[in-house]
């Protein structure tokens, strides 16, 4: 598994929209991420996301198999999905 | 032909179809599922196909919400009731041999549980994944669809209560009227159908004995629901509704006959209402409550989240007049961050603009984030303060707006000794605005929270009409405006009196508008002053309104259903 440490950009966190468009993307891929200092979870599973409570600016750490998969969960991690 | 009675929101009238809007499943008890290997392979299958289904849905209610809030929330919540960790975990729930329903009830649970401790945005979303779960359930126990269903033809939407998600979720060229067993005149339901412009019933006992396409008759303004009304009945409303769309096309500015200009305004408590607003017939915002962007919170929002909404609102309004008040909590609003639980009176304690003493970090947030929001959207609100008792309070704030860079500074005049020295008032402040459902709790005494005291808050007591007078007559001399918020400025007879006492501006909720309208285009100032005059030589609130009834105009009268 490959692992990458990344800022959320979502000024909001990883609430409702930027958490719906995050696990989307995750979907079936295999991935994880974890808050920091806590356990993996499903990347593809929007409860399980939430409830990680992430804010804006803090760090997560995202896991998988494909670094192909980590770009793309990184690259929408490091935008500002609430500006959209 | 038998009558229900209620609480009626707005005066309209209609006659259609009852459409029920059902209420949530029941919560399944605990049973087993099937007992052999196909038998659950195949529940688990019935699951998957619920939460799809689900899933469907939501997503097409979210893509008809696009680019609202509403549509965000949906589709968030669409999101959810395709989220494979509750799905796995139901399924394996179901596979260990739960009953399905009950499997989705537990499995949720495990998640309402982990939010609501989370607390702050995530408990908020409680409702969203309850939402999932009621219909979710519903499908696999053959319930119909929770929530207002969709309406073939246009109807009268009946509920026990509806969450605000149903009221968004209306399809609102079909909705006759709303009819509910529960909720109040303020609740949530109430408030929406009023700005909608949606005859509303409240507290209709009895409504939960009506089924999907009986007839019945609403009347907003007596606040009846006639089952199978006969032709009499319907002619009735159905003349009155007509003549009430007739006035409801009228977008005029709001005006006496001769022409002495009224401003008609709307209250709100929302962006979101303030967005209704755009293609309203309303001058702009009389009263914009902001303490609901607090309610219901652990912590106080930011000055960046409330600059957006402020922001938000003053764009809706187009450079419309917006006047907006500061948080007014403490009370019968209390905030679980400032308000104080072992006040003995609470209407008397600290509440409204006296929260500066304990919390004035709220207020110079507040003010702040208005004055950003004026910044970015190059338009001035009007900021006023609740609950101002004396002349110190409003120059404390207006210092406190005009030093954060508010140009139009007003307070709220609610506390009987404000308006004795309304005159000393408007030495230090620019506008003032009455709010007549706490000036007449004050004066008389009687707290607004009780039913049995309601002859005592009647705006039409001769002792709330005198301090309304001399508030008005301040005015005048200071040759600054006075404006009425409270329920008073919605009653289109008690609008000829404000506006023959000299008030400058009625702001109400958007429904009540148009009668507004209609009744003050009947008359001319000098009618409306002789009005004011009757009504205050009244001895009781009964007499008062009688006199000022005796000399409106008698098609205003019919039209409005005045008596």
């Amino acid at each position: 598994m490959a692992e990458r440490t990344v800022v959320v950009a979502s000024a909001q966190g990883l609430h409702a929209r930027p958490a719906k468009l995050f696990t989307q993307a995750a979907a079936g891929k295999g991935a994880t991420i974890a808050a920091e200092g806590g356990a993996p979870v499903d990347a593809g599973s929007i409860l399980r996301v939430m409830a990680l409570g992430v804010k804006g600016g803090a760090t997560v750490t995202i896991a998988a198999e494909d670094e192909a998969v980590l770009d793309e969960l990184q690259t929408l991690l490091e935008t500002d999905l609430d500006a959209e | 032909m038998n009558v229900l009675s209620g609480s009626g929101v707005g005066r309209g009238a209609v006659v259609g179809p009852v459409a029920r809007a059902h209420p949530a499943p029941p919560t399944p008890l605990e049973a087993a599922g099937p007992d052999s290997e196909a038998g659950r392979s195949e529940a688990v299958e019935k699951v998957a196909q619920a939460y799809k289904a689900v899933a469907e849905a939501l997503n097409a209610r979210a893509e008809e919400a696009a680019g609202t809030t509403m549509g965000e929330v949906l589709d968030a919540t669409a999101a959810m009731a395709g989220d494979p960790e509750l799905i796995g975990e139901v399924k394996a729930r179901v596979l260990q041999g739960q009953d399905p329903a009950f499997a989705v009830d537990h499995a949720t649970k495990e998640y309402i549980d982990l939010f609501t401790a989370a607390g702050g945005y995530l408990a908020e979303r409680v409702t969203d994944l309850r939402s999932v779960r009621d219909r979710v359930i519903s499908r696999l126990t053959g319930l119909p669809e929770p929530g207002v269903p969709a309406l073939a033809v246009p109807s009268v939407v009946v509920a026990q209560d509806l969450a605000p998600a149903d009221t968004a979720a209306l399809d609102l060229a079909k909705v006759l009227a709303i009819v509910i067993e529960q909720g109040g005149p303020t609740g949530h339901t109430a408030i929406i159908a009023g700005q909608l412009g949606i005859p509303c019933i409240v507290r209709v006992s009895g409504a939960a004995d009506l089924v999907d396409g009986q007839v019945v008759a609403v009347d907003a303004a007596a606040g009846t629901v006639t089952i199978d009304p006969d032709d009499d009945v319907r002619a009735r409303a159905e003349a009155r509704g007509e003549a009430l769309e007739r006035l409801a096309s009228d977008h005029g500015d709001g005006a006496t006959a001769d022409g002495h200009r009224v401003q008609l305004l709307a209250n709100i408590g929302t962006a979101e209402d303030a967005e209704r607003l755009t293609d309203a017939a309303v001058e702009g915002v009389g009263l914009f409550r902001t303490e609901v962007l607090f309610l219901g919170r652990t912590t106080a929002p930011t000055r960046e989240e409330q600059a957006d909404t402020y922001e938000r609102a003053l764009k809706a309004l187009g450079g419309r007049k917006v006047v907006v008040r500061t948080l007014d909590a403490g009370a019968d609003k209390p905030l679980a961050f400032v308000t104080r639980t072992d006040e003995e009176n609470p209407a008397l304690g600290v509440r409204g603009y006296r929260l500066v003493r304990t919390a004035p970090e709220l207020m110079a947030d507040q003010l702040s984030a208005l004055a950003e929001a004026s910044r970015r959207t190059g338009i001035e609100p009007w900021v006023m303060a609740p609950m101002i008792a004396s002349v110190d309070e409003a120059a404390d704030f207006a210092a406190l707006a005009r030093e954060a860079g508010i140009a139009k500074v007003g307070v709220m005049i609610e506390v009987p000794a404000a308006a004795l020295r309304a005159r000393d008032v408007f030495s230090v402040v620019d506008f003032v605005s009455l709010g007549t459902n706490d000036l007449a709790q004050y004066t008389m005494a009687a707290d607004r929270l009780l039913g049995g005291l309601v002859d005592l808050l009647d705006p039409w007591q001769p002792a709330v009409l005198e301090l309304v007078a001399a508030v008005s007559w301040a005015a005048g001399e200071a040759a600054k405006p006075a404006g009425v918020c409270g329920e008073s400025a919605s009653d289109p007879l008690m609008a000829l009196v404000l506006t023959g006492l000299g008030i400058t501006s009625l702001s109400m909720s958007p429904a009540a508008v148009p009668g507004v309208r209609f009744a003050l285009s009947k008359h001319t100032l000098a009618e409306c002053e002789a009005i004011a005059v009757a009504a205050r030589g009244g001895r009781t609130a009964e007499a008062s309104r009688a006199a000022a009834l005796a000399l409106c105009d008698t098609e205003v009268r019919e039209v409005l259903a005045l008596g």
